[in-house]
């Protein structure tokens, strides 16, 4: 092989295995990507019942019920809206009322969330930023740290 | 008195730090050899000095120095001794201070090690490791002092966050900065290679012991801290490409690609563009994995609270180093040379392929971690993207490298013979397909392909075995030749197949316990039983213990398989004292067949408990995969040709002389 054509047959492999990875990406990105809404962006827009999407706010005080066997009742509050949320599973530690969640699942058309994954945290203290927004957006909280603890 | 001594030795590390990023770089310039050696000793004085501000800390650290707000906020004297040493890391500015010890070390070995070093070369390495030591020491000293004073001072600190409270993730920080730091020596080097405008196979052989040596403390460190995570976050899970967790993976993978590129450059003096430009990539992204653990810009699961104002100081730290250091080489690269010309099918022609598949999985996880940020920031959208994403992407490209990393040993340089390399591994391919086709006898259910990949483990194995036996002549010769090739074969080939081996066992552990994991959650009263995996797990309900700094509820399962008893399982819930806060530690069997786990949920009515338990076939597997890695990575350090610091011959005139690898 010439000079020319070995390095043809480089470029070749290369944009070959740079173009399958780019389809790659974009076919999972179309396909993978979880949405984040609070509960007053529930209420504005329309979410399709049978899309992922990850929810977040602030566990609403007394709203903790449990049901049959594993099955946990809660409902989110970014203290506009609240969206009542179902969970069959173990919450995390840090899971309490009054405190920051993000959960991830499916809308039911009763306006029900069904979370398959309520996402932990590792530090009190910590807010995740999508809740920090979700709140700061309502006015209840400006500051740059975490927000007043309520308990 | 202790903690100022701390603070003073901090501020005269960043005086020093300095004096060694300018001198040596002038007297490299004006060529004055004098100035050129200041660069060395300023290394050794900046660790020197650090070890004392580390040490001050440690001390205020032990003996619960209250009055240092650093020391207040983050530990607790009621803790235990390990914590109380580990909580000197486990907090944002300590674990700052031990980056920049470790970067100090780095520097201090390169000046030690380093004697053989052309002396502009090491001046502009040195001059270069002390700018990026003055960076983040200014980042310490203005944005994160340890060492700040409260007046008066409390009686009890508020201790150190519960989860990080275990034995595995104490060294899980050392190893990973290591690791990240390592790579700034690469870095270095390739930034005074660019200032001198000269780059050649030598200088792959100085920087590759440096690499590998990183590279062997990342692989550690994120094994420790996947490990941690198995078992401490109670998920069942070994690795859910969480953003942090992707931080330290991608410096992982361009460091890997490094490590194999500088082998091309060393032994035929082609790929220089492509290396330099991997060295100064693999410290950038080093560099952002800091920023992204340390900013908090990402949602992860594995976030602690930060403050943003630092997040932004670092992010200007790594936007000067990497945009400088791309700048330096977009200006230097056109007068690079390339040498060493070779087929496609080559051993050169194979680690290209390595590189290309190891640089584009790096590429698909970098658009996985950084795309929500970016859509947010032009859109506003909020969005996540999860395993799904890296398992669509990240995967498929691995999957042609397993394929073709036993074929890579086994090709000449310049021209190879892909034909010669399938017969010399027939054993290999027998074996692989022997596995594959017991796989689907023995495992039943489970995806279809999941044997198949299991069986790209056993290949990538056994073809590191055939290698090794090719090159002694294994069967070929009688058995005191084999016996003496074995001995004279050079201890990077066993370095090589011994890693080979590790990312074998790695790739079954992975597939294991992916495919065949079962999971069930169910309530469960004292007395119930309930079965996984053939194993009944009976709960014989809960008591409550006292431990050190903490009050825990234990669960006993006693796990019976085939009617008899196997083991008991004690997972349990922690409350800790300080800070108030819950923790969950998982109950684990460990077997090689795989582990048993059970994790303790909410209290419900009468006594009943939430449970998860799960089975997780050869997940062992997956953390004796990345110690079998290092262990390769430390025969091949071990051998002549790699010893840090230039290789020259022993002065010894009897020592053997080592047979030429190819």
């Amino acid at each position: 092989m010439t000079r020319k054509q070995r390095r043809s047959v480089l470029i070749a492999t290369c944009v070959a295995v740079l173009g399958i990875a780019v389809g790659l990406v974009l076919f999972a990105l179309e396909d993978s990507i979880v949405f984040f809404y609070s509960p007053s962006d529930i209420a504005e827009k329309s979410v399709a019942p049978d899309q992922r999407i990850r929810i977040g706010g602030l566990v609403e005080e007394g709203s903790v019920r449990r049901g049959e066997g594993t099955q946990v009742q809660f409902a989110v509050t970014d203290t506009a809206k609240t969206l009542p949320v179902v969970y069959t599973g173990v919450l995390p530690d840090l899971f309490r009322e009054g405190q920051g969640v993000v959960a991830e699942g499916k809308l039911g058309s009763d306006g029900v969330f069904t979370a398959d994954n309520v996402l932990a945290k590792h530090d009190e203290n910590y807010m995740p930023p999508e809740v920090a927004d979700a709140l700061r957006r309502q006015g209840v909280w400006q500051g740059e740290g975490p927000p007043p603890q309520t308990n | 008195m202790i903690a100022e001594i701390g603070h003073f030795t901090l501020i005269l590390a960043l005086g020093v730090s300095l004096v060694q990023t300018i001198l040596p770089i002038w007297g490299a310039q004006r060529g004055d050899l004098s100035l050129m050696q200041v660069g060395s000793a300023a290394a050794q004085a900046q660790f020197m000095l650090l070890l004392v501000t580390f040490a001050a800390l440690t001390v205020a650290y032990v003996t619960s120095d209250f009055s240092v707000e650093n020391v207040l906020q983050n530990s607790h004297s009621a803790k235990p001794m390990l914590y109380k040493i580990s909580g000197v890391w486990g907090n944002h500015e300590g674990s700052m201070v031990l980056w920049v010890l470790t970067l100090a070390l780095f520097g201090s070995a390169v000046a030690l090690f380093g004697r053989n070093l052309p002396p502009d070369l090491k001046a502009n390495v040195l001059g270069v490791q002390g700018s990026i030591s003055a960076a983040f020491l200014a980042f310490i000293i203005f944005t994160s002092n340890p060492f700040n004073r409260i007046h008066p001072a409390p009686f009890e600190g508020s201790g150190l966050n519960p989860i990080l409270q275990d034995p595995a993730l104490s060294f899980h920080p050392p190893f990973l900065y290591a690791g990240y730091v390592g790579f700034s020596i690469a870095f270095s080097f390739a930034v005074a290679a660019l200032i001198s405008g000269r780059i050649d196979p030598a200088w792959a052989r100085w920087v590759r012991p440096w690499t590998l040596a990183a590279w062997m403390f990342l692989t550690l460190g994120i094994s420790m801290g996947s490990w941690w995570a198995y078992y401490e976050l109670g998920w069942g899970g070994w690795w859910f490409w969480d953003p942090v967790e992707n931080a330290s993976f991608m410096p992982w993978l361009a460091g890997t690609a490094l490590l194999h590129s500088a082998i091309v450059m060393e032994k035929r003096d082609a790929l220089k563009v492509w290396t330099i430009l991997l060295a100064i990539l693999t410290f950038s992204l080093s560099l952002m994995g800091t920023f992204l653990v340390r900013s908090g810009v990402l949602t992860s699961v594995h976030a602690f609270a930060v403050d943003p104002a630092r997040g932004v100081f670092i992010l200007a730290i790594m936007i000067f180093f990497t945009g400088g250091a791309l700048a330096l080489f977009a200006g230097r690269a056109q007068v690079l040379r390339q040498g060493g010309l070779f087929a496609p099918i080559s051993r050169e022609g194979a680690l290209i392929l390595n590189n290309l598949l190891i640089t584009t999985g790096c590429a698909a996880v970098f658009v996985g971690t950084l795309y929500p940020l970016a859509l947010e920031s032009v859109t506003g959208e909020k969005i996540s993207v999860g395993p799904p994403f890296f398992n669509a992407t990240f995967v498929p490209l691995m999957i042609p490298l397993l394929v073709a990393v036993p074929y890579g040993p086994l090709l000449a340089w310049k021209r190879g013979d892909i034909l010669g390399a399938t017969q010399r591994l027939w054993i290999a391919i027998a074996l692989t397909a022997l596995a594959i086709i017991a796989t689907y006898a023995m495992s039943g259910s489970g995806p279809w392909l999941a044997p198949l990949a299991l069986g790209l483990g056993v290949w990538v194995i056994m073809g590191a075995v055939s290698e090794i036996g090719f090159r002694v002549k294994a069967f070929r010769a009688p058995w005191d030749e084999v016996l003496r090739r074995l001995r004279n074969l050079p201890r990077s080939a066993y370095g090589t197949a011994t890693a080979h081996i590790g990312v074998g066992v790695m790739v079954i552990g992975i597939v294991g316990t992916s495919a065949w994991q079962s999971e069930k959650i169910i309530a469960m009263s004292p007395g119930d039983t309930s079965e996984i995996a053939g194993y009944s797990l009976t709960f014989s309900g809960v008591v409550p213990q006292k431990g050190p700094n903490y009050n825990e509820q234990i669960g006993t399962f006693v796990v019976t398989e085939d009617g008899a008893e196997l083991t008991r399982l004690h997972p349990s819930k922690r409350m800790y004292v300080a800070p108030p806060q819950a923790t969950t530690e998982a109950g684990i069997h460990a077997a090689w067949s795989g582990d048993l786990y059970a994790v303790l949920g909410d209290e419900l009515k009468d006594g009943a408990y939430t449970v998860r338990m799960y089975f997780n076939p050869l997940v062992r597997l997956i953390w004796i995969g990345t110690v079998i890695m290092f262990l390769g990575g430390l025969i091949s350090l071990t051998d002549r040709r790699l010893r840090v610091g230039a290789p020259k011959r022993s002065r010894a005139a009897t020592a053997p002389q080592p047979v030429p690898a190819e």
